[in-house]
Parts: structure tokens; C-alpha cells; sequence
């Protein structure tokens, strides 16, 4: 992950505008929350995404009512949109925790002014992902069994089964993020609790804040347990990518069945993760003018790490196409014919497109640093990572080893129904995120001031 | 800590440096009831106010350990003792199956102990304190240091303590009712 | 939509007001009966007409309440009420006469524990002899007759589906006049005035309109009929018959016989058209065995196949040579064949197919006329030539005429008389029949089954007269309210061959009775009981009808003897037909006429499915997968490929048929092995009043029929008419080649080639120590559960699929679920082409679940609902399982199905009463696939247990296997080394399907061995 760094290190542009006091700072951030009239764009943009969300309720109602037939989930294509949509939303929650823990102990202190949303962000994306594999089961009033709980029937999960492992890694990610995040919050609630002059506000976030008073034992235990946790959230986003890709790597599908896949996977889900952030960052920085704060180097950061991660990404489709010609498999061979020139060729070609050739234009400065290109390429890639999920899940299982079997794959309305209402319900929870909490860790950013520095 | 009409005496500084080099000498003056307030974490501040044993590594490590023990014993347990099953011809104890939840509940646990350890370690949630009866101290959270000798302390005199801390240089001081 | 049918049909089974006070008089009349002689009085109260009202009322509303599961307490109500009641609204009495189980299970009704019984299927007048199981008097499954030669224990797709014919719920429930509910007694009234008035006029006006009966004692019945009505015509018209058979007979022999093979003893078999390994061929079950028996590469005594034929059938698939050949010019390949003989010394003056497209196949048309004449001439007495029934009679006249060149008659060609009871020209009766409509002449007309309005030639106009000639009394005896019965006055709901008593031939001439497994559901009548009311015997049954005419054959006193030990066996000893010795007239015959040869042919064939129409309404037989095309619900007009490129056609677009003014438009299927200049029509489509699967389902082809040109003409105009249509086809892709070579999923060798490398079908195996596991130790356990299917054997019947449908309660999906791949089938049949399209070789390979010790779809299952019994079953836990399909994402033969709706039918009370109850009902939302039948296998242990003895070898079979006519499918026990399957598991030629894998199949297939002519192998 270090990749960035160096070149970080020869341009430095400044990760905060200079000029600003420990005083400043608080309030930039705290007044979006505090005294900042809510705008007419907010009220319109929420008021969009969650008719987005009604609409996603109603076609999982109706699924519960009829049953998974209303998808364009068969046989042999088993799974379809659900569990595309699944792996694309983890991928994307994977950049909050990534930001927040890796880049943590990288020392990448420029990650202070992104870190705080990134996590939020990647709460909402985990919880959106979360519901599709619920929602996916052709009986998900008993998805619950999948958990081992003591129960009359005596029975339990089967633990060599993927999906239990996912069962396991989706969760723990979540609540470590969870308390990653809640934990950062902490000490800038206290801050809005003192800021806050409506008592409501102040009883809430006085609540929230547990009674933080930022003493120096509690400041001394505080960044221990951070660090520690950044520790362990470490290894554990590597591993819940890894563990999604083993619903696939352990099975026998030609397509699935590949060693390259946690690498390829975990690369992805940053690549995806980053364009995410970027697609959200860019807007807020400007609606809510915090290009002080989020300055061109975050930008110039994160469009190094997409470059570096589309290119692991690109040399794992190569490794496939490698190995389907290499391993001499006849199924492999076949499956590589037909991502090429098969019925879902277009798709693959456009995943080709957006996934690798798209982003090399990042290599260019100028791009680098201008906010709209890096928006509309964040956005291709996004595309190009659901399509590079499609072409897995879809692709793989529609021509797998016997002829007479193959099948095709059609989305209905009620896939795209569910998938685009899970966009509105991740935008929702961001709308109402930047509207009463601090988007940005104001701690963490005064520690960037100059005044933060002490000398012995 | 017995109940005394004092809390303490608190001094308010106005920039980290100032507060790190007042609670050295107060550190030093023989003070040991002493805290700090700041509104972000100040390098070296605690060992300032000599501070030093930290445990929450150990409640760590504690936590991963029992996680990923009742991880594996939990998957053994079942597979192998609770309800063995033929699955697809693979052993009960299929240990390189296992290994992944395992993993999944070390960092859950670790996660789980290093977070509420903290706050139990640090007592919170704690909604009152007495350092919040002093009106300038909704400023911790934003840009002042405070400094505060608790009446606890051995060394401490209401008259004795001001005058020190008026040594230091403040921008003010105030006592702390409990 | 399926509630609505349901609802809909809820009300049509009990019509009529609820009326309190007939069960008062109920009561009153049967008052003081006791249990025994309740039933006799019932009967002597039958005749009186309220008591008939009452009856017809109270039956099906009580019926209905008793089957709707929702108000069963209304049912005891009833039962409470009246002794009499309750045995009548009871649907699942036992007949009223005593039936004679077939003794495989104990004689005493034990709960749980089936009987079965001896009885026969009728289908265009042949007897497919069978045994029925019974659950407590509720016939469920239908199985082959072990002990009958025309069986063997083999069963065809018609006779296995008609179980769920006769618990349609859309089958016809009352009598009807003018749709009005009439009774028994109304329509015995209504017919008293016109029947005495014909006596007057010896029956001038009387017509009989029936289809092929081979039943002695029904054509008995109507000849008593004629005796009475001196002037009373019987007419006979089934859309598929065998007018061609017989008049090819008459020209050979100068009169009519049945023809019969025994294949047992044939080298070489030479098919003209003839489809004798798929249903619908009389004789095609036995046929089907003794083919299989000699393809036995091990045994060393395989037979060789040709198959010159106008459309690609199955058992042009299991054929060694095969020729695409229009039908027309297969009458030009009879010639040239005959000349090979005529003609001294091996000249080969050939005519030459008419037509020039097929004649772009000269080189192969020539090597094959001289290499099957070459292997005829040196199999003399060993060969058979058979004629498919639609050929025109010249052709069958010439096969006659080789066969009797070659000596094969006596060895294995026989001649009998005629099954048909009645060997009428069917067209030309039936057109009489319509001249005299038009003329005036009918007063009364019975159709008796049969549905002419639907399925007469166009040219015959049959429908029209009977609706524009008002014919006074048009009376209708049908199982379905169908085409017909609506232009006839009065329709009688008739009673289903399972629920009635009757007799008919096996095509060896073997009489089998047909008795009941249960009391008409809806109080049907059968043909017999309406020809005795003709005959004026008005209050005979069924039973007294049979029985009587059985007497009159057996008199004595052992007839009770002998009529129990008939039911019993299930045919009646020493009736088979002798064997006829016939003398050729003459070895020339006259050319049957050609109308352009150059013109595009036209073929109307039986469907593979709903034969020609009757079972349209048949659920299972609509979606099980046609042998070659793998089409559900449709019958696309299928063209071969190099015509369908000449054309621009691509499958599913739109083309009109126009032939002498009628036009069809359908979508076209390209179906490879298909002669070019030449298309294909299945009949039994497009029917307009079949009910809630049939209506509507495919395409009407009978407007193009002509009777003149029943079975192929040419001349047909085919244009593209612009769109498409969307068909249903279980297999899309139908080849094991794909653009990285070919899949070895069948694996197919000639036989020199096998006898030099026997192995060749093991490749690719993986080795058994192939894993870092210890494997689970199955050798430990008393049985471990295998089986073999032999690819030689299997000809595509698609028995095992409809057997398997049957035993497990296997749903039916639609159409539109089959469209996007969701059909249930626990097995599949898949049909494989390899080759040149437009003459390939074509494989079979009925696909089950594997049962692999290293099944890969548990090893994903998150919650065990999926895992490996102790004898090496792959068990499927329906409540356990949640459904996340990854178990068939994860399964390499795709053999798990999924409930993705609500796909089983829960409400209507029919299906309910047919449904195996040893099989558990899926709902919405798990995961299904075949068991190897584990309630079979559970039921045997439990017996062998009782019995303290281990399960023996043959005795435990599953339900694809007891089908199976080839006997391809092997089922047993592979730890026991002397087992039938462990012995096939051992042969060489033995393999596992994507073995690879190492998944370690329980299901292993024998490779297919083809027996190619050394000189057309170059």
C-alpha cells in the first residue's frame, strides 16, 4: 500500500491549506453540522435516494411474497444479480477501513481528512451488501440458520461451506467497522456536545460522547487501542475480500476455481473502494467547501492508488487468460473462448474498457488533480468492477462443463429494481451522515496544525 | 477518592507546549493527583503527568486469544463431536476449513476487548464529571489545554497549589467543585 | 392464474344448488340397509331418476369437499349424515366388482404398504400391458407388466402419463346437454323415443363413429349392435392408423395381416421410415428389448442398424448407417433395394431420388443401397426390413416382398391377423361417414371417444358437417368436454380406462382385461356401457359386459378360475394370435402416386409427446422434452439445416405453410439430420378446448392434412412470415463440440475399435488415491448404492424421465418457466449430435444425479442440508435446506433442481389424491434432485430387515429403471461383487462422467459402441 508514498513525498502539496488555527478548524467542520442552514440540494438529493430506497423495499417485499422466481436467477446460472451486487458493495466498503487502518500505520497522515467518511461510507456499503445474500435465499425467513446458534433441532451450520465463512467475515467486518468508526467519533462529538447550543443537541451528542473529557490518561489509552484496532482491522479487510473470493476459488466452476483470486479480489475491492471515495469526496468538498481541507494531494493519492490497484487488477486477468491457455484445460480454454467471443462477449469487453484501459489516463498529472476527470473515471471504474463481478458470477456459470446444460441469463425489472435501491439506500445514509456528524475527524485534523507539534 | 467540597484547582493554558512544560514542573513540584485535558491527543503529555502503565495491549491479546480459541473449539466441537456428517467425503475434522472462521473470531474478539477495555480502563461512559462545573472548560474540545491538581492530592492547599500554578503561567485558574 | 383454474374448477365439481332435502330422501331410501348389502341396494336404487339427481348432486359437492383439505369438516358432516353418502362421496372406493390383485404385496390392504394390479393401457388399439400401484384403493403409478411378452417390465411415456390423465382435474364431470349438467337417467330417457323410432327403419339413421377397437369384447358388442339395427353403419377414423400397414398388406398378400418382428434374432435391421424404438410403434416396448439385447459389444452378438428415414428420430440415433431421405423418395430406396435382388449380378440401376435437392446425397444414397443390400444378401434369414406406417403401401408391399427374397419370414418376420378389430380404411370410413351426414342419411350419431372435430382431415370438413347438418342426436362420449363434444347435443363424460372394465389386444393378438383401480371419480360411463344401452341392454356395467363375453369364449365351470387367474396375470391365456403363413401375389407393385417430386415435402407425424392430440391436456407429457428437438409445450415445424440456410430461417422465426389454400403459420426448428426440400408437422397441437395446459399450446397442423395425403405430400409453400416465436427447449445447446474440441460427455467407439482398445472409454479417469483425505470407508458398509446405464442400450425413450416424474412427485413448470431453464426433471435425457449437421450422429445419455463420493455441491452447503449417507447416497434434506443455490452452481452435471415459485400444486385435490405418499411434496424455496428413489430403497430394507435377510440383487429397483425397456438402467449394490452392477461397473468399456473431477460417481454409463458396415466406414 505504500506505493503511493514516494511520489507523495516529492510534490508535496500541503494536506491542509495553511492559515487555519486549532479554533478555525473546529468550527469549518463543526458549523456544517451545528449552525449550517440545511440546503434545498440536500433536501432534494435525500429526498431522491430514499424514494430510491422505498422502491428497493418494495421489490424485497414482493420477492418475500413470490419467491426468488422473480429474478433471472436458474439453472444453471444459480446466482445472478444478488450476489454481483453483493461482492461489488464489500469491494467498496473495503477503502473506509483501508484508509482509516492501513494508511494509519503507514503514518499517512494525509488520510485524517478522508478517513472519517471513508469509514462511514464503507458502513453503509457493508450494510447494503449485507442484505443481498438475505435477500438471495430461496427461504430467508430461515437465512438465520446459516449462524451457529444452540437450537432444538440439534443442528449447525457446516463449516466448510464458504458462504459460512462469509457468514463470519461480513459480520466481523462490520462490527469492527462499526467501532472503528464510532470510536473516532468519540472525542468530535464531545467537541459538538460543547459547541452545540441547542439542548437537544447537546443532551444527544452529550449521550453519544460518553462523557469524553480528552484527559491525558484516557487520550494515552485511546490512541493504544486505535492503533491496536488499526491493527487488527488490517488484516481483517485483506481477509473478508479473500473470504468473498473463496465462494468462488472453492468451488469447482470453471471461471471460480483459480488460486488468483483472494489477490485479484482484495485489489479489486480497494480499486472499487477508492472510486467510491472519490465519487463522494469530490462533491462534498466543493458543496461544502472543504477544498482546504481535502486538497489535491488526497485527490492525487487516491488516483495513484487506483492506478497502482487497476493494475494488479489487470495482471489478474491476464493470470486468467494465462492459465486458460497454459493449464490446457479444455473447460478453462473454453471459458476464456467464451468471455471473448461468447454471448456476454460486449460485457467483458466493456469490463476490459473501464477496469484497464480507462484509468491508464491517470498516468497523465493534469488528471490527476482535476476533480471532474477524477469523478467521471472514478465512476467508469465502478462500472467496470460490477461488470467484472457479472462476468464472474454470470459468465463462469452459464456454459460451465456439460453442453447439454448450458443456459442463458436475463435480469429482470425486480433485480434492477433491488439493486438500484440499494444505491439510493447507501446515498441516504451519506445525505443524512454529512448532515449530523462530523464528515471530517477534527481531532485528527488539529493534530495536523503546526501548533500540534511539542518538544520535550 | 473521599468526598471532599474541592475537586481541584485547574489551570487553563493556551497552547500544547505551554501545557507539556506546566505539567512537567508540576509533575516534578511533587504533585502526583495530577491530569491533563487537551483537545486532541499531545505527544509526551501523559508521561508528563506520570502516567506510564497502559494495559489495554494485554486486555488485547487476551481477547484475540480467547476469540480464536472458542473459534476453532466452537467448528471442532460441532463438526467432529456435536453432529458429525459425511460432507462430500472430506474428514470431520477438516482443519484447513476451519482455519478461516478461526481467523474471523480472533480479530472480532480483539476488536470487541480493545475497544470496551479502553473505555472500561478509562471509565467511561462517564455523562458527569466535576471538571465540567468549570464554564471554561467546554473549550478542551476545541482550542485550550487545562491542567488540573486534584484536592486528593497529598501536596494540595487551596492556597499553596494556586500560587504554584499561577507560577506556570496560565490564562486562568479556577477551582473545581465536586 | 393457477388459483383462478383452481377456484373455477372447485365450482365445477359440484354444480347444482346445495339441496338439503335429497339427502332426506337419501337416507330414507336406503333406510335399514347395513354395511354388506348396502352396495346391491344402491344398485337396484340406481335406476330411479331422482335417485340418479340426488346421486349427481350430492357426489361431486361431497367430493369436492372431501378432496378441498380446507372443509374436511364439511366431508364428516356428510359421512355422519348417511352410511350411503360417505361410501359415494368417498373418491377413492374400491370398484364395485371384485378386482384380483397382482400378489407382489400381501393380498390384505395394509396402510403404507401398495398393491398392485394387472390391467391394461389402449392406445390406437394397441395394449400396453401394465401393472398399476394402488395406495389404499388410489392408483399412483403405472408400471410395465414383467410377466407379459409385450412388456417385459418395460412401459412407454403414453401409457406411464395417463395415470395423471385420469386425475385431471379439466377432464369432462358431467353429462351434458347443450352444456346443461344432465344425468345418467335424462340422457337414458332422451334416447328411449329416437332409439325406437330407428327400429322401425332397421337403424337407417343409426351411426357409430369409434376409434381402432381391438377389444373382442367391445366389437362384439357393436356387431350385436348392427345385428340389431341391421342398416346402422360403424365407422372407425383415428388420425394416426394404420390404413398404409394393411393396404400394404392386401397388395402383398391379398389380405390383411399384422405384421410382427422378432428382433431378438436379427443381424441386420434395416428401417424404412420406421420409428420402432419410440412409443406410438406397436410393439415398439417388446421392439425396444430385443433391440437392446443385441447391442451388446461383450456378449459379441451386435446387430447393425440402418435407418433410411424422412425425419430424425431416435431410432435413427441409435442407427450404425443412417440416411436422411425425403419420405417420397424412400419408396425409390425400397425399388432400388428390391433390384439388387431382380437384377442378376450386382448392377445397380438406380432410379435415383426425385428430387434434386436430395440428390446432392447420390454418392451416399448409392453406398448405402448397395452395402445394406450387401449386408442383407449375406444376413439372409437374419435380417428384417421394417416399414414405417406412414410409408404408402407399395413401400410396405416391397418390404414384405424382401423379407419374404431374404427367408427372413418364420425367423424374424411373422404374420398374424390383424389386431384391429375393424381393419377399415379410417379415411375413407370416415369420409363415408361424412357423405351420409351431408346426404341426410344420419339421425343419430354416437362418437364414441375420439375427437373427429379436431383431428379429421381438413378436405373431409368433418367438424362443419357435423355442425351445419342438424343431425338430430349427436351424442358425444369423450374424457374432455373437448372440440367435439361442443358440436354435439349431448356429451357423456366418459370413464377413464383406469376407473373401467374392459379387454384389449396386445400387438401379439394377447387379450388383456382392463379392470379398474377405482369408481369413476366423476361417475363416468365407458364405451362398453353405452354400446350395451345401443344393444339395449341398458342396465349392464362395464363388468357384466366383459365378463359376459368372456364366458360366452370360456364357458365351463372353471370360468371363475379362469377369469381370476386372467386378471391376475393380466392377460388371458391363449389368445395370442397363430402365426399366419401368407404367399406373395406378386413382386411388383404400382408406383404410389408422386405429385412433383421437385416441390418442398411436407411430413405430419405423431408428436413424440401428445401423440395426436388426446393427451394434450397431460402436464407431464407436455413438458417432457421431445427424443430429438428437446421442445416442450410446441411443436415447431422443423426444417433441416442446409435448407433452413438456403431459406435465411434461423429457429423460432415465423414461417406460413401453405398447402391447397389452408395455411399454417408456426415457427420453424432447425432440427440437424433433417433431409433437405423437407419439413416436419407434429400433430395434436393448437387444440382449442383441451383445458389449462393443453388450450392453446402449440400450433393446429391438421388444417394442412388432406385424406388423400394423410402422412407426407409435397407442394407445400413455405414463406417467411416476419418475427419470431419464443419455444421451450430443455437443452439449448446440443453438441459436445465447442470451439476449444470436443467433450468426451459421451464416449462412443466403433467396435473394432473397442475390441483393440477397450479402455479407450477411462481416460481422463482420476486415479482413486487422487485426494489428501482418507477416503470414507464405504467397503464397510453392507451396502453401498450404484448404478451402471448402458449408452448401447438407451434409445432416447424418455421412459425413465416420465417413471421418474411419476414416483417423486415431480412438478410441471410451464412453459415460461422451461423458456428460462427452471424444468424439474430429476432426470434428463440429454440428446447429443456430433458431425455434419445435416447427417450426424446422434448420442443419448440419461443424466440422474451422480451421487458422488466427493460430491462437490455438499462440501458448499452452508447448512448441511445436503450431505453423504452411510451407503454412499447423496441425501437431500428439503427442511434443512435455506436455498442458496450454491450446491447446483457448485454441481458439475447440473442435475439439482430449484423451486424458484411455488412450482408444486397444493390446492387442486386431483393431484393431491395421484401424489406418491411415500415422497415428500416440495415447497417454494429448496433445492430437489433424484435420491435413487431412497423410499424404495427404505421400503426394502425395512422388508428385508422384517424378513432378517440382506437386500437381494434385482429385487430393489428404481423407478427409471423398472421403465426402462432397454433394461439400460442397472441399479444395486456395489459392495457385493456378484451384483448385476458391480459386474457392469467392471466391464471396461465402463466410465464416469467428468471423472476428472474426481468426483467419484456412483453413477457410471457404459460407453456407447457403434457397429459400423466396414465398407461405408471409408
Amino acid at each position: 500500500m505504500d506505493e503511493p508514498r514516494q511520489p507523495a513525498a516529492i510534490e508535496r502539496a500541503p494536506v491542509i491549506e495553511p492559515g487555519y488555527t486549532f479554533g478555525t478548524v473546529t468550527d469549518k467542520i463543526s458549523s456544517i453540522v451545528l449552525t449550517r442552514p440545511t440546503s434545498n440540494g440536500w433536501f432534494l438529493g435525500f429526498g431522491i435516494t430514499f424514494l430510491l430506497t422505498m422502491m428497493m423495499l418494495f421489490a424485497v417485499g414482493y420477492l418475500f411474497v413470490r419467491g426468488v422466481g422473480i429474478w433471472g436467477v436458474t439453472i444453471p446460472i444459480g446466482w445472478g444479480f444478488a450476489i454481483v451486487n453483493f461482492v461489488w458493495w464489500i469491494g467498496i466498503g473495503h477503502a473506509g477501513t483501508l484508509i482509516s487502518a492501513i494508511l494509519l500505520l503507514l503514518r499517512q497522515s494525509w488520510r485524517n481528512s478522508i478517513n472519517r467518511f471513508a469509514e462511514a461510507m464503507t458502513l453503509f456499503a457493508v450494510s447494503a451488501a449485507g442484505l443481498f445474500p438475505l435477500i438471495h435465499v430461496g427461504r430467508p425467513w430461515l437465512a438465520y440458520w446459516l449462524f451457529p446458534y444452540p437450537n432444538t433441532m440439534k443442528v449447525w451450520p457446516q463449516f466448510r461451506s464458504p458462504l459460512v465463512w462469509d457468514v463470519f467475515a461480513v459480520s466481523t467486518y462490520a462490527t469492527i467497522s462499526l467501532l472503528f468508526w464510532f470510536i473516532g467519533l468519540v472525542p468530535d462529538l464531545a467537541t459538538l456536545r460543547d459547541r452545540s447550543t441547542n439542548r437537544a443537541a447537546q443532551i444527544i451528542y452529550g449521550m453519544l460522547a460518553l462523557g469524553w473529557r480528552g484527559s491525558a490518561r484516557h487520550w494515552h489509552r485511546y490512541e493504544t487501542a486505535y492503533l491496536l484496532l488499526a491493527g487488527l482491522a488490517t488484516p481483517l479487510v485483506l481477509s473478508v475480500h479473500t473470504v468473498v473470493s473463496f465462494d468462488f476459488a472453492v468451488a469447482i466452476v470453471p471461471g471460480w476455481h483459480t488460486t488468483i483470486f483472494p489477490p485479484y479480489f482484495v485489489a479489486g475491492a480497494i480499486y472499487s473502494g477508492f472510486a467510491m471515495v472519490l465519487m463522494l469526496a469530490i462533491p462534498i468538498r466543493k458543496f461544502y467547501g472543504l477544498e482546504d481541507f481535502i486538497t489535491e494531494r488526497h485527490l492525487q493519492n487516491s488516483a495513484k492508488v487506483m492506478l497502482a490497484t487497476g493494475l494488479i487488477v489487470a495482471y489478474g486477468y491476464a493470470i486468467e487468460g494465462f492459465m486458460g491457455w497454459y493449464s490446457g484445460n479444455r473447460y478453462d480454454a473454453f471459458l476464456l473462448w467464451n468471455r471473448l467471443h461468447g454471448p456476454y462477449a460486449p460485457w467483458y469487453l466493456a469490463l476490459l474498457a473501464c477496469n484497464i484501459f480507462v484509468p491508464q489516463v491517470l498516468w497523465i498529472r493534469k488528471l490527476r488533480t482535476s476533480p471532474t476527470a477524477l469523478f467521471l473515471i472514478s465512476g467508469v471504474i465502478l462500472v467496470g468492477m460490477w461488470l467484472e463481478r457479472f462476468i464472474i458470477v454470470v459468465v463462469s456459470l452459464h456454459r460451465d462443463f456439460l453442453t447439454s446444460s448450458w443456459g442463458m441469463y436475463y435480469p429482470t425489472r425486480w433485480d434492477w429494481m433491488t439493486y438500484i435501491g440499494t444505491i439510493g439506500m447507501f446515498l441516504a445514509a451519506m445525505f443524512l451522515f454529512v448532515r449530523i456528524l462530523p464528515m471530517i475527524s477534527i481531532f485528527e485534523m488539529r493534530t495536523l496544525l503546526p501548533e500540534a507539534e511539542v518538544k520535550e | 477518592m473521599k468526598r471532599t467540597p474541592v475537586y481541584g484547582m485547574m489551570a487553563e493554558f493556551d497552547s500544547a507546549q505551554h501545557l507539556v512544560d506546566a505539567a512537567h514542573r508540576t509533575h516534578e513540584a511533587g504533585y502526583l493527583k495530577i491530569d491533563a485535558y487537551s483537545p486532541f491527543p499531545v505527544e509526551g503529555l501523559a508521561e508528563a503527568i506520570g502516567f506510564h502503565k497502559n494495559s489495554v495491549p494485554l486486555v488485547v491479546l487476551i481477547g484475540g486469544l480467547l476469540g480464536g480459541l472458542s473459534g476453532y473449539a466452537l467448528q471442532y466441537w460441532i463438526s467432529v463431536v456435536s453432529y458429525p456428517i459425511n460432507v462430500g467425503g472430506k474428514p470431520y475434522h477438516s482443519w484447513p476449513a476451519f482455519i478461516v472462521v478461526t481467523f474471523e473470531m480472533t480479530i472480532l474478539f480483539g476488536g470487541i476487548f480493545a475497544v470496551f477495555g479502553m473505555l472500561a480502563l478509562n471509565g467511561l461512559p462517564m455523562p458527569y464529571h466535576p471538571v465540567f462545573n468549570v464554564p471554561r472548560f467546554a473549550f478542551a474540545t476545541k482550542d485550550r489545554f487545562f491542567l488540573i491538581v486534584f484536592s486528593t492530592d497529598p501536596k494540595y492547599s487551596p492556597s499553596e497549589t494556586r500560587r504554584f500554578l499561577e507560577g506556570l503561567a496560565p490564562r486562568s485558574i479556577s477551582e473545581v467543585p465536586s | 392464474m393457477e388459483e383462478q383454474n383452481n377456484k373455477q374448477h372447485r365450482e365445477e365439481v359440484c354444480p347444482g344448488k346445495k339441496d338439503k332435502l335429497d339427502l332426506q330422501t337419501a337416507r330414507a331410501q336406503i333406510a335399514g340397509t347395513k354395511g354388506p348389502e348396502y352396495w346391491r341396494s344402491l344398485e337396484e336404487l340406481a335406476g330411479s331418476a331422482e335417485f340418479q339427481e340426488m346421486m349427481h348432486r350430492e357426489f361431486p359437492k361431497g367430493a369436492s369437499e372431501w378432496l378441498d383439505s380446507v372443509s374436511r369438516r364439511g366431508f364428516l358432516k356428510l359421512m355422519g349424515a348417511s352410511l350411503a353418502m360417505a361410501g359415494m362421496t368417498a373418491c377413492t372406493k374400491q370398484p364395485l366388482e371384485p378386482i384380483v390383485p397382482y400378489v407382489r404385496q400381501p393380498e390384505a390392504v395394509i396402510p403404507g404398504v401398495p398393491m398392485f394390479y394387472a390391467t391394461a393401457f389402449t392406445l390406437g388399439g394397441y395394449a400396453s400391458p401394465i401393472l398399476v400401484e394402488s395406495h389404499l384403493y388410489r392408483p399412483t403409478k403405472i408400471e410395465g407388466n414383467a410377466q407379459h411378452p409385450a412388456s417385459l417390465g418395460g412401459t412407454d411415456v403414453f401409457a406411464q402419463a395417463s395415470i395423471l390423465g385420469m386425475y385431471d382435474p379439466d377432464r369432462s364431470q358431467t353429462i351434458a346437454y347443450l352444456g346443461d349438467v344432465r344425468t345418467w337417467g335424462g340422457f337414458l330417457e332422451a334416447l328411449r323415443g329416437p332409439l325406437n323410432a330407428q327400429k322401425a327403419v332397421q337403424g337407417a339413421g343409426i351411426r357409430i363413429l369409434t376409434r381402432t377397437v381391438s377389444s373382442p369384447a367391445l366389437a362384439d358388442q357393436l356387431r350385436s349392435v348392427l345385428k340389431l339395427y341391421p342398416q346402422a353403419k360403424w365407422h372407425v377414423y383415428e388420425p394416426v392408423n394404420r390404413d398404409n400397414v394393411l393396404e400394404g398388406a392386401k397388395m402383398a398378400f391379398g389380405q390383411p395381416v399384422e405384421t410382427q418382428y422378432k428382433l431378438e434374432n436379427a443381424d441386420v435391421i434395416v428401417s424404412l421410415d420406421a420409428d420402432f424404438l419410440y412409443a406410438g410403434f406397436p410393439g415398439s416396448t417388446r421392439y425396444i428389448r430385443d433391440f437392446a439385447q443385441r447391442r451388446n459389444p461383450d456378449a459379441g452378438n451386435m446387430n447393425r442398424l440402418y435407418v433410411i428415414e424422412s425425419t430424425m428420430s431416435s431410432t435413427g440415433a441409435k442407427s450404425d448407417h443412417r440416411l436422411p431421405l425425403r419420405a417420397v423418395d424412400i419408396e425409390i430406396f425400397a425399388r432400388d433395394l428390391q433390384r439388387q435382388w431382380q437384377s442378376k449380378g450386382d448392377v445397380i440401376a438406380v432410379e435415383g431420388p426425385g428430387s434434386q435437392a436430395t440428390w446432392a446425397l447420390k454418392h451416399e444414397y448409392l453406398e448405402m443401397v448397395s452395402s445394406v443390400a450387401g449386408d442383407l444378401k449375406s444376413h439372409s434369414g437374419s435380417s428384417v426390413i421394417i416399414v414405417g406406417d406412414h410409408q404408402p403401401p407399395a413401400v410396405h408391399a416391397l418390404a414384405h416382398a424382401i423379407n419374404q427374397t431374404l427367408g427372413n419370414v418364420g425367423k424374424t418376420v411373422f404374420y398374424t391377423d390383424p389386431v384391429d378389430a375393424n381393419p377399415v380404411d379410417q379415411f375413407d370410413s370416415l369420409k363415408d361417414l361424412v357423405t351420409d351426414m351431408r346426404a341426410g342419411k344420419v339421425d343419430m350419431l354416437f362418437i364414441l371417444g375420439g375427437n373427429p372435430a379436431y383431428d379429421a382431415p381438413a378436405d373431409l370438413g368433418f367438424a362443419d358437417a357435423l355442425k351445419n347438418t342438424n343431425i338430430p342426436m349427436r351424442v358425444h362420449l369423450g374424457l374432455y368436454q373437448d372440440e367435439t363434444a361442443e358440436l354435439c347435443q349431448w356429451h357423456v363424460n366418459e370413464a377413464h380406462y383406469l376407473e373401467s372394465w374392459g379387454d384389449s389386444r396386445a400387438y401379439d393378438g394377447t387379450v388383456s382385461i382392463v379392470q379398474p383401480l377405482i369408481a369413476p371419480l366423476y361417475g363416468g360411463k365407458s364405451a362398453y356401457e353405452l354400446t350395451a344401452l345401443l344393444a339395449g341392454q341398458a342396465e349392464a356395467t362395464g363388468h357384466e359386459v366383459v365378463q359376459g363375453y368372456w364366458k360366452k369364449q370360456h364357458p365351463g365351470a372353471d370360468f371363475d378360475a379362469f377369469w381370476r387367474k386372467s386378471l391376475h396375470d393380466g392377460w388371458i391365456d391363449g389368445t395370442t394370435f397363430a402365426l399366419k403363413s401368407v404367399s406373395l401375389k406378386s413382386a411388383a407393385f404400382t408406383p404410389s402416386p408422386v405429385n412433383d417430386a421437385k416441390a418442398i415435402e411436407i411430413n405430419f407425424r405423431r408428436d413424440p409427446c401428445v401423440y395426436d392430440g388426446c393427451f394434450s391436456n397431460n402436464g407431464w407429457l407436455q413438458e417432457l422434452p421431445k427424443p430429438m428437438s428437446k421442445m416442450t409445450w410446441d411443436n415447431p415445424v422443423l426444417i433441416g439445416p442446409a435448407m433452413a440456410t438456403r431459406m435465411g430461417l434461423k429457429s423460432e422465426d415465423l414461417v406460413h405453410l401453405e398447402l391447397n389454400g389452408k395455411k399454417v403459420t408456426a415457427p420453424i426448428w432447425i432440427q440437424a439430420g433433417h433431409p433437405d426440400n423437407s419439413v416436419t408437422v407434429f400433430l395434436g397441437y393448437g387444440r382449442k378446448r383441451a383445458g389449462r395446459a393443453g388450450t392453446g399450446a402449440g400450433f393446429d397442423m391438421y388444417p394442412l392434412r388432406g385424406s388423400s395425403t394423410p402422412w407426407f405430400t409435397s407442394g407445400v409453400n413455405i414463406t417467411k412470415a416476419g418475427g419470431t416465436y419464443k419455444l421451450a427447449t430443455t437443452q439449448g445447446y446440443q453438441t459436445m463440440d465447442t470451439p476449444e474440441g470436443s467433450r468426451p460427455q459421451v464416449r462412443s467407439a466403433s467396435l473394432d475399435e473397442y475390441r483393440k482398445e477397450p479402455g479407450f472409454a477411462r481416460e481422463e479417469q482420476s486415479p482413486a488415491e487422487l485426494t489428501l483425505y482418507k477416503p470414507y470407508p464405504y467397503d464397510k458398509e453392507l451396502y453401498a448404492w450404484g448404478m451402471a446405464i448402458d449408452l448401447n442400450a438407451c434409445v432416447g425413450c424418455n421412459n425413465c424421465m416420465v417413471a421418474c416424474q411419476s414416483e417423486n412427485n415431480i412438478a410441471v413448470v410451464g412453459k415460461e418457466q422451461v423458456v428460462i431453464g427452471r424444468h424439474m426433471h430429476w432426470l434428463r435425457v440429454d440428446a447429443y449430435y456430433q458431425g455434419d449437421r445435416d447427417n450426424p450422429k446422434a448420442y443419448f445419455q440419461p443424466v440422474p444425479c451422480m451421487q458422488c463420493e466427493n460430491a462437490p455441491c455438499e462440501v458448499v452447503c452452508p447448512v448441511g442440508a445436503t450431505v453423504h449417507s452411510t451407503e454412499g447416497l447423496n441425501d437431500m434434506v428439503y427442511n434443512r435446506c435455506v436455498g442458496t443455490r450454491y450446491c447446483s452452481n457448485n454441481c458439475p452435471y447440473k442435475v439439482r433442481r430449484f423451486n424458484f415459485l411455488l412450482f408444486q400444486d397444493w390446492e387442486t385435490p386431483q393431484l393431491k389424491m395421484m401424489r406418491n405418499p411415500d415422497v415428500t411434496v416440495r415447497s417454494r424455496g429448496v433445492m430437489e434432485k433424484c435420491t435413487y428413489c431412497i423410499q424404495r430403497i427404505t421400503q426394502h430394507r425395512i422388508d428385508s430387515e422384517r424378513e432378517n435377510r440382506t437386500i437381494q440383487d434385482g429385487e430393489l429397483q428404481t423407478a427409471c429403471q423398472q421403465s426402462c425397456p432397454a433394461d439400460a438402467i442397472t441399479f444395486g449394490n456395489i459392495n457385493d461383487p456378484n451384483s448385476r452392477v458391480s459386474k457392469l461397473k467392471a466391464i471396461p468399456r465402463n466410465y464416469g462422467l467428468l471423472a476428472d473431477l474426481n468426483t467419484r460417481p456412483r453413477t457410471t454409463y457404459l460407453a456407447e459402441i457403434r457397429n459400423p458396415n466396414p465398407e461405408l466406414e471409408s
